[in-house]
């Protein structure tokens, strides 16, 4: 389907996921991520989306009973991070995640950031400084902030506190970034905000986004997902999803005629 | 493109400006009608209709540019909603230049009403080829009407039919002017609405093109002949 020589940094391959009580949400899908691009992910409520995006960072895991089968396979290191040898803890920090309401931790603005660093057992003074700076530049974020750093977190605008999040998700070195319809509760400059600061990040990482808003998936991304009913009904670059899909129910999807 | 937005009052705001592009296109195959038969006729009333309704077709052209410029401001259409709205822009640019053609056409028709003339020239001779240009129009604005991929082999292929006449009357046009001086201006009268015709072929010809791509998303401008053999065999 694709023509493109782009190196891929994961891939779904035959993925099919299982909530506890036996709930299908995914079927089967098989999906490159492209490295150093923005991958959309749009499609209906209940469609698998955020359960495609969860998978990514073992976030099922955390409830017994639920399954999955298939691999997700990272590179260059061909891992399957689904194994049951893999430690999720280890996967969250080459993955991390954004989620659709900031939420820092009741905490200063520099522990934020610092966290997953002192998780991973770095105590070192000069170098959480240097890296909680380096995290709130990547996030935009360090010159509104560089002079109050110990201030507590929930002081921030909402806006402040998403790229926050971000910088704390970039503080552990990801390789790859999911952000969860991470401007939904956002207002349109902090959202353009946002969208800015993923195109810059894509230069670092890969990039993995679930949306609501059709318009931001066709702004940001570089390749967009449809799904349907846990099903991958078309995937391809954004140009042609939004000018030429070939699927109706892309189709239909997108020009605002689902139902 | 059959089913409908959920957003109801999108789905008129399309209808609208695609039924304003039909009248549009309906009033230009008009004036090329009322142009060639005020010319063949010797019809001074007719023509002159023609030339008072050109700014019917211009109006047209910046309404439904400014619906369209409306409609991509307000819904983001996306696929094939953007296609036809992209498509739409460009046809009624298209129209417009095909009315403004048909007004020169009635321009030409005035002036040989006018002067003493010492010969009325036999616009006879383009009037099969004027036929055949008007016939392109139709069809283009039909295969819209109707959002039909498949007329636009057939209409490429009069346009070649269209050109190839053009060409003929030049040559014969040329042998008229070397036997008698005394019919130079009036070949040039002729010369000059038989590229009006011309002309119209050639944007009846553009307008089926957009219908591809506003029906497949396929882009069939400035392909060869046999390219487009290929695409219309597609589906």
């Amino acid at each position: 389907m694709m023509t493109t020589t782009t190196p891929v940094k994961a891939e779904a391959r035959n993925l099919s996921f299982f909530y506890n009580g036996g709930n299908h949400a995914l079927k089967g899908v098989n999906m490159p991520l492209y490295e150093n691009k923005i991958t959309a992910l749009i499609g209906p409520s209940g469609c698998g989306k955020s359960t495609f995006l969860r998978c990514f960072n073992r976030m099922h895991d955390l409830y017994p009973g639920n399954k999955y089968e298939g691999q997700i396979v990272m590179h260059p290191d061909n891992t399957n991070i689904l194994e049951k040898s893999v430690d999720p803890i280890e996967v969250r920090m080459r993955i991390s995640m954004v989620f659709q309401k900031p939420n820092p931790f009741p905490k200063s603005i520099y522990e934020n950031v610092a966290y997953g660093l002192r998780v991973r057992g770095e105590n070192n003074k000069r170098m959480l400084d240097d890296k909680v700076e380096e995290a709130l530049k990547g996030a935009a974020l360090w010159n509104e902030v560089k002079d109050r750093q110990q201030d507590l977190a929930f002081n921030l605008s909402g806006g402040q506190q998403q790229r926050l999040c971000i910088a704390r998700a970039l503080a552990t070195d990801p390789e790859i970034m999911l952000f969860d319809e991470p401007t939904s509760a956002l207002d349109p400059i902090a959202t353009a905000n946002i969208e800015e600061l993923m195109s810059e990040l894509k230069n670092k990482l890969t990039i993995l986004v679930v949306t609501h808003n059709m318009q931001q998936a066709a702004r940001v991304s570089d390749y967009t997902a449809y799904m349907y009913l846990g099903e991958l009904m078309e995937y391809g670059d954004t140009d042609t999803i939004f000018t030429r899909p070939t699927r109706k129910e892309t189709e239909d999807y997108i020009t605002g005629k689902f139902g | 493109m059959q089913s409908e937005h959920i957003f109801k009052q999108y789905d008129a705001e399309l209808e609208a400006v695609r039924a304003k592009v039909l009248e549009m296109g309906s009033l230009v195959e008009q004036q090329i009608v009322d142009a060639l038969e005020s010319l063949v006729t010797s019809n001074p009333r007719l023509s002159e209709s023609v030339i008072k309704r050109d700014h019917l077709v211009n109006a047209l052209e910046v309404q439904i540019d400014e619906d369209c410029s409306h409609i991509i401001a307000r819904r983001q259409p996306t696929a094939g909603d953007l296609r036809m709205i992209l498509m739409m822009i460009k046809t009624i640019t298209d129209l417009e230049r095909i009315g403004d053609e048909a007004a020169k056409v009635a321009r030409f028709a005035q002036k040989t009403f006018e002067t003493d003339r010492m010969w009325t020239p036999r616009f006879a001779e383009i009037k099969a080829m004027a036929n055949l240009a008007r016939e392109m129009l139709h069809m283009s604005l039909d295969a819209f009407a109707r959002s039909d991929a498949t007329k636009v082999l057939a209409i490429a292929q009069m346009d070649e039919q269209v050109d190839d006449q053009y060409q003929m009357t030049i040559r014969h046009l040329i042998t008229f002017m070397l036997e008698d001086p005394r019919a130079i201006s009036m070949s040039l009268e002729v010369l000059f609405v038989s590229k009006a015709i011309e002309r119209i072929g050639d944007h009846a010809k553009n307008i089926s093109e957009y219908v591809v791509y506003m029906v497949k998303g396929k882009d069939v401008r400035h392909i060869s002949m046999e390219e487009m053999e290929q695409e219309a065999s597609r589906p």
